[in-house]
């Protein structure tokens, strides 16, 4: 009898302790799930018409634009010319600047610097830029990702 | 054969090794006992012990309602990882939770169905409470604190309405806000502090968010460390016909007894729960317009309905007063005669209890429950 007794005891003791693991799982897959935010298709963005006009864009200088979701950089060199990079460091992400003393784009995050064709020229930015094609038609400026 | 080529019975380091996980836990349990010193609670928890009798029923109600609460603050943790709390994030916060986030519409619908289940049960607790005389000495400050939940349950519930920013919220809020606005003096202040302004914006928004997510959960927090410290301390109380009959004739222990029944209910709770949620998922309607025209049917939740359907009824004006100042005056009196009812309802030396109480008690629930039926049913333009 202490034997089925024993048997009945134990298989208690493993219902109530897969209902409790099955209650728990039912708890926490929900729970896991919801944490884990959700991808959001980005649109993808593959040209952009700036809000500056080219003559409003002086030689040896650059400034942020929205290419998408993210930034990208308009620079014209000294000589004239209109370029466009992404402006998202290679680096850790953070956002770069035109640097007219030195005449190059530079993140302040950890001083890495990239050259007028988007290289990756000092500091710890692994990969260069990425570049954008700049097309001037009329008084806009299109600027286009390169396939 | 030992490492050090020599045979022998087993040694000290041999034994160690044999260490079973349960020993494990058992040092771990025995270590952290030697510094919290959590086994001086056991002759406590031993010594529990719930009176069993015909009303025994209703001492489970108090737990349910604690349990639900614990829901309440883990789903909320879980929606404001999503939430944003302005006029323009808000509704769309929310429809991105309720349409992409995984099981984000189980977590709302939870959280949403939770509160009124709460809040049900809030009111049964307290009716039963008040109708078993459970507040009597040396109860006054069980009683109090319990009241006083019991109103900042109904703060949370009026200002989590808000939050998804939804039109039937906008315009419940703005009437419910523009109540404060009706007394004299103070009225004009309170409507302006309550709403961040002179009218319901965004600014009010981030008001009932503040209070939501963090003044009236820390406020429940105490409020509820002090119920159930007393309850601890008084045991729970038996009811006067009980106690004439002779007392309880039997108890059963609150460890594991009891407990393991209130975990029944809270289970069953959770199943009901969840399957309201699927069966029903919380609603999201169309985002608030502040530019827009009330629409017809405009109603606040079923737990403030019986004020909403009772200010419909006043007249303009009772003996010169604005009717609906008299009606939240009426209002306000009975909110604290409920809190005071330990010191009002005095024990008396004759044998019988006095009867009065619990018939006001029964009084109130039938007016509670008509005015609630009247909501409802009535046409929102007659």
């Amino acid at each position: 009898m202490s034997g089925q007794g024993l048997s009945r005891k134990r298989f208690i003791d493993w219902l109530l302790g897969t209902s409790a693991g099955g209650l728990l799982i039912a708890v926490l897959y929900p729970v896991s799930r919801y944490i884990v935010p959700p991808e959001i298709p980005e649109t993808a963005v593959n040209s952009v018409v700036l809000k500056v006009r080219p003559e409003d864009v002086a030689p040896d200088s650059g400034e942020i634009f929205r290419f998408g979701s993210k930034p990208g950089i308009l620079v014209r060199t000294a000589s004239g010319d209109l370029r466009a990079f992404s402006a998202v460091c290679t680096h850790l992400g953070c956002t770069v600047q035109y640097r007219s003393d030195e005449s190059d784009i530079w993140c302040a995050c950890h001083n890495g610097h990239y050259d007028l064709n988007g290289r990756n020229i000092a500091g710890p930015p692994p990969r260069p830029l990425e570049e954008y094609a700049v097309n001037v038609r009329g008084d806009q400026i299109v600027v286009t990702r390169q396939s | 054969m030992m490492a050090d080529g020599t045979k022998g019975a087993p040694g000290p380091a041999r034994r160690r090794a044999r260490k079973t996980p349960r020993d494990l836990v058992r040092g771990t349990v025995a270590w952290l006992d030697d510094r919290l010193g959590f086994s001086a609670l056991k002759p406590i928890i031993r010594k529990k012990e719930v009176p069993v009798h015909r009303h025994s029923f209703w001492y489970y109600l108090g737990g349910m309602a604690l349990f639900l609460f614990i829901l309440q603050v883990s789903t909320g943790v879980l929606l404001l990882f999503y939430y944003r709390p302005s006029s323009d994030g808000a509704y769309e916060s929310v429809q991105f939770l309720m349409s992409n986030v995984r099981f984000g519409w189980l977590i709302r619908s939870i959280h949403s169905w939770g509160a009124n289940l709460m809040i049900f049960m809030a009111f049964v607790h307290l009716f039963s409470v008040l109708i078993l005389k459970a507040y009597r000495k040396p109860r006054e400050l069980t009683w109090m604190s319990g009241a006083l939940l019991f109103f900042v349950a109904l703060g949370l519930g009026f200002t989590g309405y808000l939050l998804p920013w939804n039109t039937l919220a906008y315009f419940a809020t703005r009437v419910g806000t523009e109540i404060p606005g009706v007394l004299p003096v103070v009225g004009p202040f309170a409507r302006k502090v309550l709403r961040g302004g002179d009218d319901v914006t965004g600014a009010t928004l981030t008001r009932f968010y503040a209070l939501h997510v963090s003044v009236l959960p820390a406020l429940a927090f105490i409020l509820v460390s002090i119920h159930v410290l007393l309850v601890q301390k008084h045991g729970m109380s038996v009811p006067p016909d009980v106690e004439a009959r002779g007392g309880p004739k039997r108890s059963m222990k609150f460890v594991p007894n009891f407990l393991m029944r209130d975990l029944v209910g809270w289970l069953a709770a959770l199943a009901i729960l969840a399957s309201m949620a699927a069966f029903n998922p919380a609603h999201l309607g169309t985002k608030a317009d502040t530019f827009a025209a009330a629409p017809a049917g405009i109603r606040p939740e079923w737990y403030f309905m019986f004020m909403f359907q009772t200010l419909k009824y006043l007249p303009a004006h009772i003996l010169g007063v604005d009717g609906e100042l008299v009606g939240i005056a009426a209002f306000g009196v009975a909110a604290a005669v409920l809190v005071l009812i330990p010191f009002l309802d005095r024990p008396r030396p004759e044998a019988r209890p006095r009867r009065l109480w619990t018939w006001l008690a029964y009084g109130a629930l039938l007016y509670i429950i008509v005015l609630t039926y009247l909501g409802y049913t009535m046409s929102p333009t007659s």
